[in-house]
């Protein structure tokens, strides 16, 4: 659960998360916050790992993978700490895992009622579409921060997970793919975010069609990633 | 040309070399960032020592004035130096954001080993 100043939210994000599945282990990394969320995450219960400074949801994502294997967990699911992402959908995405290496638990497949409009869906739709092709398969929903990734998807993505923008939706998916991962989607129904409005000043959507182009861009025209064997 | 200009460009190339041979001979400057330095202050004192020789190779590229010659190679040095330190920001960037996973891995196992035990010193 990586979480960047939501002392407001995360306490409940974290005691949804044990309502739903009281013996998973909670892991919250603190992504820099300058508020008290560290203090409230820990008394919640929640294991919480600390960031020096402020790395972006990449780098809070490659601290989450690299805990994981350390601690030889062999499934990781990503929840947001704003509480749009309902942990007792969790069970959906792990039954997903046994026959797939990433679950991406996507809105707009069918249930609940998220939406949005103008460049920024161009852009989503542009992202699906290119994504789903290389996945051989249907993903409507790249851009979601809900997943569950299993043992190679973990070993990947504990050395390769991108730090750039949008890199931890986008090129994480990317680089899946083009190391072999079999990646697939479960509808989920997101909840309005407990705190903070979601942006939708069009000329921010604009930008962020362009960012999600050059995104993708690159994502595709890297070389390939060198995976070291950690023993 | 003066003998004052004469004079000024070999003077000015001979400082940039003097400093960025004093700096990598204290190890402020790394020699694979000193590498441009060096071959421009090692152009501009040629170029300083035999104002012909730039006029030649101006003449051989059709560069009508030679001094633009003297302006687009400083530019392209320049242009050169800044994308690699883009570059070489990046990749410190890179291992900063390393360590600080690291630092935050290391910092939540130091906390779950007092937590474990409590009665060891501190």
């Amino acid at each position: 659960m990586p979480a960047l100043n939501e002392s407001a939210s995360i306490e409940s994000a974290i005691s949804d998360v044990f309502a739903a599945m009281p013996d998973v282990t909670c892991l919250v990394v603190d992504d820099g916050s300058s508020d008290d969320t560290f203090a409230v995450a820990t008394k919640a219960g929640a294991q919480v790992a600390r960031l020096p400074f402020n790395l972006g949801v990449g780098g809070a994502m490659r601290l989450g993978f690299k805990y994981a294997l350390a601690n030889g967990y062999n499934a990781v699911v990503q929840v947001d700490a704003d509480g749009q992402h309902d942990p007792r959908e969790v069970p959906l995405l792990l039954a997903g895992l046994d026959d797939a290496d990433i679950v991406i638990g996507a809105r707009f497949a069918g249930i609940g009622t998220y939406s949005v409009r103008g460049p920024r869906r161009w852009a989503m739709r542009l992202l699906s579409s290119t994504l789903s092709r290389a996945a051989r398969t249907r993903l409507t929903d790249t851009t979601s921060g809900f997943k569950a990734s299993g043992p190679k998807a973990i070993r990947l993505f504990a050395q390769h997970y991108p730090a750039e923008y949008l890199g931890d939706t986008i090129e994480a998916l990317v680089i899946a793919l083009r190391n072999g991962c079999h990646v697939v989607q479960v509808p989920v129904q997101m909840r309005d975010r407990t705190a903070g409005r979601p942006s939708h000043n069009p000329a921010k959507s604009g930008l962020y069609l362009l960012r999600a182009v050059f995104a993708l861009f690159f994502a595709f025209a890297r070389p390939s990633e060198k995976t070291e064997v950690i023993a | 040309m003066s003998t004052a200009s004469y004079i000024l460009g070999i003077a000015g190339a001979v400082i940039t070399l003097a400093v960025v041979i004093e700096l990598l001979r204290r190890r402020q400057l790394r020699e694979r960032h000193a590498a441009w330095w060096l071959l421009a202050g090692v152009l501009a004192l040629i170029a300083g020592i035999f104002p012909g020789i730039l006029t030649w190779a101006a003449g051989l590229l059709g560069i009508g004035l030679p001094t633009n010659l003297v302006f687009f190679v400083s530019i392209a040095i320049l242009v050169v130096v800044c994308i690699q330190h883009s570059s070489e920001l990046t990749r410190l960037e890179a291992k900063t954001r390393a360590l600080a996973e690291s630092v935050a891995l290391l910092d939540l196992q130091a906390r779950q080993a007092e937590k474990e035990s409590p009665s060891s010193e501190r």
